[in-house]
C-alpha cells in the first residue's frame, strides 16, 4: 500500500503543474472553489480512499486477528473503537486539548493516540477474560452470541457516556447526538491554496500512524517469540499447549493487541472525521469485517489490503458512479470476489492464520 | 384443581386490565405524543414535549369534568438512533387500542407518519403534527398518484398539521437561492420521504425560475464520511449545495465535508437542520455564514401576540437564561396541544369522533402561530416562514420567506 500511497501523490504533484492555470483566483475565505480537471478530481479520489482505506484496514486488523487464533468474529471490536474515540473527546474536552498550539497540538495528539490504545487494549483484554474465555471449548454459536451482547454493552455505554456534561459533549443533553471532534490536525492544503488537489496533514497523518503500525506488527507476528506463539496457537491450540505455550495468555495477548490497533484507530478515525457519534462503530466494523473478509480473513497483509480496496471503492463508487449504490458496489465486488476466491484475495496463499 | 386454578388465574389476569381500564373511563381524556426521544432529535422533541405540557398546564390538566392525561412516547430506537418503523407502528397500536386516547400528537419525521396514520385513521383516532411537513401527507397531487388515499382507508381525514408543508418550503428555498444571487446548485437529499420530498420541490422550482442544477443524488446517512461526494462537488463548482434533510441524516457531516475541501460557498437545509444539534454536530466554524436553514415558521424570538406570550411562559416556567430561547419547534408543539384543548368544549360527544370533529372545524384560530384554520386538507392556512443563517455557532434569523 506504501506504493499506491505514494502513485497519487505523484499523479498529484502532476495534475497540480497541469491545472496550475485553471488554479488561479482563490485565496481568502469563502473561496470560489478552483476549477478541477479528471485528473484532479481521480487524484483526489484516489487519495481519500487510500486515507479512508487505511482507517477501514487498521479495524480489520483486530477482526482478523481474533478470527485467526479463536475463528470467533468480535462484533464488539467496531463498538471498541467508538469508545476509544469517546475517551479521546473526554481527554480532548478535560485537559483542554483546543488550545495546544504548535508543538503542543502533537504532544495532544500523541497523547491521545497512546491512552486510546491504551484504553482499547485494556478493555478488549478484559472483554476477552469475561466474556469469551469462560466460553472455550464450548459451541463457537456461544462464543458468537457472546460477542453480539458485547458489542450490545459497548454501543450503550457509548450512548451513556454521550451524556457526560461537558462542553465537547454538547453539554450532555444531547447523548445521543453526532460529536463535533475539534481539528486538532491542521486542514491546510500542502500543495498551497491554489492547488486544485488537496492534500492536508490529516491525510498525511494517516498513512503517517498506520504505515509503522502495520510494519510493526508484521514484524512482531514475525519474529518475535509471542508471534511465535500466537502462530503457533493459530495453527493448533492443543499441540500449543503440548509444547508449554499458555493459550490462554497468547490469546489474552492478541486481543490485547488487536484492542491498541482498533484504539489507533479510533483516534484517527475522529481526527480525520471530526465527528463522532455513538453509532460509527456499527458502520466502521461493518466495513472492517468486509475488508477482513475481502482479503481473507485471518490474513494480516490481507485485511491491509482489503481495507484499502474498500476505502478504494468506496471513493471511485462516491464520486463516478453515486453515493446511494455505493454499498452494493462494496458488497457486489465482495461475493464477486468470494465466488472466485472463497478464501478472499489473500487468503489462499498463507498457510498460518495469523 | 390445579388446572382450575391455573385457568382461574388466568380469567383473572384477562380481567384485571378490563376493570382497570373501566374504573372511570368517562372522565379521563388522553393525549398521547409520539416524538423521537433517542437520537440526536432528542433535544428538540425535549422542548416540542415541554410546549405541550404548557399547553396542559394552562388548564390546570382538566377541561370541565374530564381530566387530561398525557404521555410522552418515543418513537427512536437506539439501534437506529433515529425514528424506527417499528416503533412508530407500535406506539400507533397501541394507541389505537387504549379507549381514552382521544389525541396522538405526531409525529416529527414524515416517513413516521406514513407508518401511524393508516392505523390511526382506521381507528378514527385524531392526529396532529407539530413537525411533519411532507406534502403527499394531506395534498392530493403533490405527493405519488395513490397519496394521500392510502393514508385514509377509511376515507375520513383524521391528520392535521400546524405547520406549513414543503411544497411551500421547497419553493420558498428555491427562491431565496435566487435572491442570494445563486445561479448554479448541487442537489442532495437522504432518501427519506421528507428530505427526497422537499429536494424533489426545490429542484423542480430552482429550474423554474433558472437556476442550474448541476447534479442530483441521494447519499448513504450512515457514511462515516462525504469526502469523495465533496470533491465530486468541488468538480462541478456550484454556488450552492441543497441537502433534503435531516441532523440525524449527517447534515452536520455534509457541511463539514463541503467546509473542508472548499466545495460551495454556500450549503442550504431545510427546517429538519433547524436544531442546535445541527451546528454542534457540524461544528460552528463549518457553517458560520454559510450555511442557510429554511423553517417553516418564525423563530421564537421573532414571534408576536400570543406567540409572544408563549415564548414568555416557556422561558419563564422552564428556568431559561435572558440569551437562551426554546428550540424552533417548541412552538408548534404547544400550538398543537393548545388546538386540541381549545376544541375539546365545542365536542358535541366527548369521544374520538366528537373531538375529531371539532378540531376540523377549527377556523380562525387566534393562536401563538398566528390566526389561521385548518383547511379541507387538514393543513394549516398559514404560510409564514423564514430564512435564517448561523453566526457565531447561534442560529440568526435573517429574513420572512414567501408570501
Amino acid at each position: 500500500m506504501n506504493l499506491a500511497t505514494h502513485g497519487s501523490i505523484c499523479e498529484t504533484l502532476v495534475a497540480m503543474i497541469v491545472s496550475h492555470a485553471a488554479a488561479a483566483g482563490a485565496t481568502a475565505v469563502p473561496v470560489a472553489p478552483v476549477a478541477m480537471g479528471w485528473g484532479d478530481v481521480l487524484s483526489q479520489q484516489l487519495i481519500t480512499g487510500v486515507s479512508n482505506g487505511m482507517i477501514i484496514a487498521l479495524i480489520a486488523i483486530g477482526y482478523t486477528m481474533v478470527y485467526g487464533i479463536i475463528e470467533l468474529i468480535n462484533f464488539a471490536h467496531g463498538d471498541l473503537c467508538t469508545l476509544g474515540s469517546f475517551l479521546a473527546l473526554t481527554l480532548v474536552g478535560a485537559l483542554g486539548m483546543e488550545a495546544w498550539a504548535g508543538l503542543g497540538g502533537t504532544a495532544a495528539v500523541i497523547t491521545l493516540l497512546i491512552c486510546s490504545a491504551i484504553f482499547c487494549g485494556a478493555l478488549n483484554w478484559t472483554i476477552d477474560r469475561v466474556a469469551y474465555r469462560p466460553l472455550r471449548g464450548k459451541p463457537k454459536l456461544a462464543l458468537l452470541v457472546s460477542a453480539i451482547g458485547c458489542s450490545f454493552i459497548l454501543v450503550n455505554i457509548a450512548l451513556f457516556w454521550g451524556g457526560l456534561p461537558m462542553d465537547v459533549f454538547g453539554g450532555g443533553n444531547q447523548a445521543a447526538a453526532p460529536k463535533d471532534f475539534p481539528s486538532l490536525i491542521s486542514n491546510e492544503n500542502l500543495l498551497g491554496a491554489k492547488s486544485a488537489i488537496t492534500v492536508t496533514w490529516r491525510d498525511l497523518f494517516v498513512v503517517i500512524v498506520t504505515v509503522p503500525l502495520m510494519i510493526g506488527l508484521t514484524w512482531l507476528v514475525k519474529s518475535t517469540r509471542l508471534g511465535k506463539a500466537m502462530r503457533a496457537v493459530a495453527q493448533n491450540p492443543t499441540a500449543a499447549a503440548l509444547m508449554g505455550i499458555d493459550v490462554n495468555r497468547v490469546i489474552g495477548s492478541t486481543f490485547l493487541i488487536g484492542g491498541a490497533l482498533g484504539g489507533f484507530a479510533s483516534v484517527i478515525y475522529a481526527l480525520y472525521n471530526n465527528t463522532i457519534s455513538f453509532q460509527m462503530g456499527y458502520r466502521t466494523g461493518m466495513d472492517a469485517f468486509t475488508a477482513a473478509v475481502l482479503g481473507g480473513i485471518g490474513s494480516l497483509p490481507g485485511a491491509v489490503v482489503g481495507g484499502i480496496v474498500i476505502g478504494l471503492v468506496r471513493a471511485l463508487s462516491d464520486g463516478y458512479i453515486e453515493a446511494r449504490w455505493t454499498n452494493s458496489v462494496v458488497f457486489g465486488i465482495l461475493i464477486l470476489t468470494l465466488v472466485f476466491r472463497p478464501s478472499g484475495i489473500l487468503g489462499a496463499k498463507l498457510r498460518e492464520k495469523v | 384443581m390445579l388446572k382450575n386454578i391455573a385457568s382461574l388465574c388466568l380469567l383473572a389476569f384477562l380481567v384485571t386490565p378490563t376493570l382497570a381500564q373501566g374504573d372511570k373511563p368517562e372522565k379521563v381524556l388522553k393525549i398521547i405524543s409520539s416524538l423521537p426521544r433517542t437520537g440526536s432529535a432528542n433535544a428538540q422533541t425535549t422542548t416540542m414535549v415541554n410546549g405541550i405540557q404548557l399547553a396542559i398546564d394552562e388548564v390546570h390538566g382538566k377541561i370541565g369534568d374530564y381530566t387530561i392525561v398525557y404521555e410522552d412516547m418515543d418513537d427512536a430506537s437506539p439501534q437506529r438512533g433515529n425514528w424506527d418503523p417499528a416503533v412508530e407502528a407500535q406506539n400507533a397500536n397501541k394507541a389505537a387500542r387504549d379507549e381514552r386516547v382521544i389525541a396522538y400528537i405526531g409525529t416529527f419525521n414524515s416517513g413516521a407518519s406514513k407508518i401511524s396514520m393508516p392505523v390511526l385513521n382506521k381507528a378514527g383516532l385524531l392526529m396532529i403534527s407539530p413537525a411533519a411537513t411532507y406534502p403527499g401527507l394531506t395534498k392530493p397531487g403533490k405527493g405519488e398518484a395513490n397519496e394521500p388515499k392510502i393514508y385514509r382507508p377509511t376515507g375520513k381525514i383524521n391528520f392535521f398539521r400546524v405547520v406549513p408543508a414543503d411544497d411551500l418550503q421547497g419553493f420558498v428555498a428555491a427562491e431565496w437561492a435566487k435572491d442570494m444571487g445563486v445561479k448554479k446548485v448541487y442537489i442532495l437529499d437522504d432518501r427519506e420521504l421528507y428530505g427526497k420530498g422537499i429536494a424533489n420541490v426545490f429542484e423542480k422550482h430552482a429550474k423554474e425560475i433558472g437556476i442550474e442544477v448541476l447534479g442530483r443524488e441521494g447519499i448513504d446517512p450512515k457514511a462515516s464520511n462525504f469526502k469523495s461526494l465533496a470533491t465530486k462537488i468541488k468538480a462541478a463548482a456550484p454556488d450552492m449545495v441543497y441537502f433534503g434533510g435531516t441532523t440525524q441524516n449527517s447534515a452536520g457531516q455534509i457541511a463539514k465535508d463541503l467546509h473542508t475541501a472548499n466545495a460551495t460557498p454556500k450549503f442550504m437545509v431545510p427546517d429538519g437542520c433547524f436544531e442546535k444539534a445541527f451546528i454542534e454536530a457540524a461544528g460552528a466554524e463549518n457553517v458560520n455564514g454559510s450555511a442557510f436553514i429554511t423553517f417553516g415558521g418564525l423563530p421564537a424570538d421573532k414571534l408576536t401576540g400570543r406567540g409572544a406570550e408563549f415564548r414568555a411562559a416557556y422561558k419563564k416556567k422552564y428556568n431559561l437564561k435572558e440569551n437562551e430561547e426554546p428550540e424552533g419547534y417548541a412552538v408548534y408543539g404547544y400550538e398543537a396541544c393548545k388546538v386540541l384543548l381549545d376544541a375539546i368544549p365545542k365536542a358535541k360527544t366527548m369521544d374520538r369522533a366528537g373531538i375529531l370533529q371539532a378540531v376540523s372545524e377549527t377556523k380562525n384560530y387566534d393562536g401563538a402561530l398566528g390566526i389561521w384554520s385548518f383547511d379541507e386538507n387538514g393543513d394549516t392556512t398559514n404560510t409564514t416562514m423564514s430564512g435564517n443563517t448561523v453566526e457565531n455557532g447561534e442560529f440568526k434569523f435573517v429574513k420572512v420567506l414567501g408570501k
